[in-house]
């Protein structure tokens, strides 16, 4: 079993390097430890946000718990409505996660699509895919999310908003986003096309779908993989601008850019710790998922070595 | 004459994770002015390696464990690196592979020499440029004042890389390292290069150290050789008496892999084999797989006897006026292009169990004929007959097309024509499976594994993915892959012109055991006239997309009509010469 282990460790080129990276590891830890306290935030925190009944407004604005004015059940403070901000980052950090993953799955099955598609057939459907593609790449993300985001509050009924927040706020970052999978793979699968494997498929007679799903996707998972972490830190980072700026999720899920909006209210009047917390946790887990995209870009390219 | 580089006990090692790798072992190596010296090998020789460490261009994180380069009285391993760098270029300089990539693409000719000439010496422009044109017309540039200022692109092949000898002339070198320097060019071309670097070499006294995977290159030009093999010296010596006479079983077997132009053989002998049969655990086996299962799958529709295809042969593949256009790639939107035409009035017939190889030179349209057949492109003129029907272009056959599974293909790069992500197992069962040829999975893994026996793999490569294997086995695995589908037409695409020569020898050795066991009609596309010989019964020659000459193969061979066959042959380096001389 060790042996096995040791012998698949060096020979798989992937874990090998991450195996000598410690910089990676430490990224990794941090991105499974945000994660896993995200995913069980209901077990973790000592208060649920959600809870209205649960809140005191007596309770506002506590400073952290190592302060003189503060009290220990609230470790690192309360915000302004009174709620526990340990107990808010985490649920916060589970909504921007969600949304972040939700959004990201979206943009890459959409782009993956669009992309082997235009790769593989080339033609027509390329030049014009590719060209609303340049089209939206050269708006910045933020404003094509505003504007997707802008559109849907117009159409849906009033009523309706905050229920459906969360999945027009997944669309607005998710269509934002599919350009960068639909250029990389749309380039990938170009390459891949003209391989022989390819045509020894395409002389058998085999359906093009079958041809992009069985041969060419399993062979550019490389560079998906890359654009998959990287841009989950865009996708989430996106979340919570869209949410500081006021046009993300509504103000009794906060997320995490909600509670950063709340805290610049408070910075200047004394109350640091609402920017500050929310803040450090958003800033550790995209510097720690960039740094592993980079880890993958690098292992996974040949030309770097 | 005088040793102008002398070699001792020189090691080179690579640090690798898997333990230190080395690369070279106690190299000894000598070379004299005005003498070309042959290093020859198959791949992972150390042959390039030898070159690296005499310019001390060893790529990290190589380095050199022992021994010592000596270069006229200098030890090159003391040098500082600035020495080092002066040296490089000026007294020691190098012919790469391929033209295409050595020079810059964006400097006129000129440029590039002048600025080379003027960073090694001290001379004035209009000086320099008067060396250059020297340079030039010595390395046989015809019209050199008007060429030398266009671009690398408006050269052929033998063009540039005349440009580049011409560049490595530059500074008077005493020591020309050339890599592969003809592999890259067509035969008609390499012939006339070999022949400068002989006449450069003697008129200019200079020693020439040249680097090669053929060994009718060595025989052609070279007065010495050195045969390495996995960074080890197997035999040196002159090259006639290396050659003619070789003492190690090593070369021994090297020379029986080289396919001869001069008469064809039945099978290659005594050459080295494919030791994965013995390394590896042949214990573990599907039950009831062995070749037999393959043979009788295989001859399952029908029972082949030789003498019989012989007496009834029918024409499998027919092809009157076939043409084939490119236009280029853009669609035409707003005009349409002219094109260019790869094939014209291609006219020729197969019988069954023949085998027919296709020779020419790049872009002469054999790999555009072969992909008309199997529909990868479709031809703009002319039609096709298969098994007396006539057969649809490829964007008007239907996938369900029997002749999709009649016609099989093997290709040229085995790096590139399986699937890396596939286990060989899935790779195998694929035609199978797409063809539903049989549904029964037992079935299927059994006959996996016997086609596997059949190509003489073990049973035991189903499991594994295609990187683990070497060029020739998966070459190997290609070939099962195309015979499971129970093809009765086999086209070969340079099947092994990506491979050594003694795992060719047996590639081409096992294609001619499976066509005659089989019968099957084997279209085989070379541009090696020496293969074709020893594999094909007719042979068609294509140039420019145009059909030149058609015959069987032992009447083309002893007297070919067209001007440019015999031109072919006459420019093909050979063993012939050697062999007369035994």
């Amino acid at each position: 079993m060790i042996n096995a282990w040791r012998r698949f460790s060096r020979e798989n080129e992937l874990v090998y390097l991450f195996l000598r990276n410690r910089v990676a590891q430490l990224a990794a830890l941090i991105a499974i430890v945000s994660v896993g306290a995200a995913a069980f935030a209901n077990f973790i925190a000592p208060t649920n946000p959600y809870d209205i009944a649960s809140i005191d407004i007596m309770d506002s604005l506590i400073p952290p718990a190592w302060n003189a004015d503060g009290e220990s059940h609230f470790i690192i403070g309360t915000d302004d409505q009174g709620r526990d901000l340990f107990s808010a980052i985490l649920y916060g950090t589970r909504l921007s996660l969600t949304v972040g993953l939700l959004s990201i799955t979206f943009a890459s099955v959409l782009g993956v699509t669009v992309g082997l598609m235009a790769g593989y057939f080339g033609g027509r459907f390329d030049a014009i895919v590719m060209r609303i593609a340049d089209v939206q790449l050269s708006l910045p993300a933020i404003l094509v999310a505003l504007l997707i985001d802008g559109i849907a509050r117009g159409i849906l009924p009033q009523d309706k908003h905050d229920s459906l927040m969360i999945v027009v706020l997944t669309v607005a970052i998710g269509l934002s986003l599919w350009v960068n999978f639909a250029r990389t793979v749309r380039a990938s699968t170009f390459v891949e096309r003209n391989k022989e494997y390819v045509q020894a498929s395409q002389i058998m007679g085999m359906h093009p779908v079958r041809i992009m799903l069985v041969h060419i996707l399993p062979n550019i998972m490389g560079p998906i993989l890359v654009i998959l972490t990287v841009d989950l830190a865009v996708a989430v980072l996106l979340e919570a601008t869209l949410s500081f700026l006021g046009v993300g999720v509504p103000p009794n899920q906060p997320s995490l850019g909600t509670l950063i909006r709340i805290g610049t209210e408070y910075l200047f009047s004394g109350e640091w710790w609402i920017v500050i917390f929310p803040s450090g946790m958003l800033i550790t887990m995209i510097v720690s998922i960039n740094i592993l995209g980079d880890f993958l870009r690098d292992a996974l390219n040949p030309r770097l070595r | 004459m005088d040793v102008l580089l002398n070699i001792n006990n020189l090691s080179v090692k690579f640090p690798t994770r898997f333990g230190e790798f080395s690369a070279l072992d106690n190299i000894d190596l000598s070379v004299a002015a005005g003498e070309i010296h042959g290093l020859v090998g198959e791949s992972g020789a150390g042959k390039s390696t030898v070159g690296a460490a005499i310019m001390g261009l060893l790529q990290s994180p190589g380095y050199v464990a022992s021994g010592d380069i000596n270069f006229m009285g200098e030890q090159l391993g003391s040098l500082s690196a600035e020495q080092y760098h002066a040296m490089r270029g000026q007294r020691i300089s190098m012919i790469f592979q391929d033209p295409q990539t050595s020079l810059n693409p964006l400097l006129r000719v000129s440029q590039q020499l002048i600025e080379t000439i003027r960073q090694h010496s001290d001379v004035s422009y209009s000086e320099a440029r008067k060396r250059a044109i020297a340079l030039l017309e010595e390395t046989g540039i015809r019209d050199v004042e008007q060429r030398m200022d266009e671009y690398p692109h408006q050269f052929s092949g033998g063009m540039r890389q005349r440009v580049v000898i011409a560049l490595a002339l530059c500074t008077n070198p005493e020591l020309i390292i050339a890599d592969e320097p003809t592999t890259a060019l067509d035969v008609s071309v390499q012939k006339q290069i070999l022949a400068l670097i002989r006449s450069l070499c003697t008129t200019r006294n200079i020693g020439i150290i040249l680097i090669t995977h053929d060994i009718g290159v060595i025989n052609e030009i070279t007065d010495r050789v050195t045969v390495l093999r996995s960074g080890r010296v197997i035999e040196s010596g002159l090259t006639a008496q290396v050659l003619g006479n070789p003492s190690d079983a090593y070369t021994k077997a090297l020379m029986a892999a080289v396919p001869r132009l001069d008469k064809r053989l039945d099978r290659f002998r005594n050459i080295v084999s494919d030791d994965i049969l013995t390394k590896e655990n042949t214990s573990w086996v599907v039950e009831g797989a062995n070749a037999q299962f393959a043979s009788d799958w295989l001859l399952q529709d029908h029972q082949f006897d030789k003498q019989q295809q012989d007496n009834d042969a029918r024409s499998i593949l027919s092809v009157t006026n076939l043409a084939v256009t490119f236009y280029s790639g853009q669609p035409g939107w707003f005009k349409r292009d002219e094109g260019f035409k790869a094939l014209s009035d291609i006219n020729f017939t197969m019988r069954t169990g023949e085998v027919l190889g296709i020779v020419g030179e790049s872009g002469s349209g054999k790999s555009t004929l072969a992909k008309a057949i199997v529909g990868l492109v479709d031809p703009s003129a002319g039609e096709m007959i298969f098994n007396a029907e006539a057969l649809p272009p490829g964007s008007q056959r239907a996938r369900t097309h029997p002749a999709r599974r009649q016609i099989q293909m093997v290709f040229q790069d085995p790096y590139s024509s399986l699937n890396n992500r596939q286990k060989v197992e899935d790779i195998i069962a694929e035609p199978i499976r797409f063809y539903n040829m049989t549904s029964d999975n037992r079935k299927i893994r059994q006959l996996v594994a016997s086609v596997l026996e059949l190509v003489e793999m073990p049973q035991s490569a189903m499991l594994k993915y295609p990187h683990q294997f070497s060029g020739g086995q998966r070459q190997r695995i290609a070939v099962a892959r195309a015979l499971v589908a129970r093809p009765e037409f086999l086209i070969c695409d340079e099947p092994t012109s990506a491979l050594d020569v003694s795992i060719q020898a047996q590639i081409l050795n096992l294609l001619k055991d499976l066509q005659q066991t089989f019968g099957l009609s084997i279209l085989f596309i070379s541009h090696n006239l020496a293969v074709i010989r020893q594999i094909s019964d007719s042979v068609l020659v294509l140039r420019n997309g145009a059909l030149v000459e058609s015959a069987q193969t032992e009447m083309f061979f002893s007297a070919p009509k067209h001007e440019y066959s015999q031109m072919l042959l006459r420019e093909t380096p050979s063993l012939a010469m050697l062999q007369e001389q035994q």
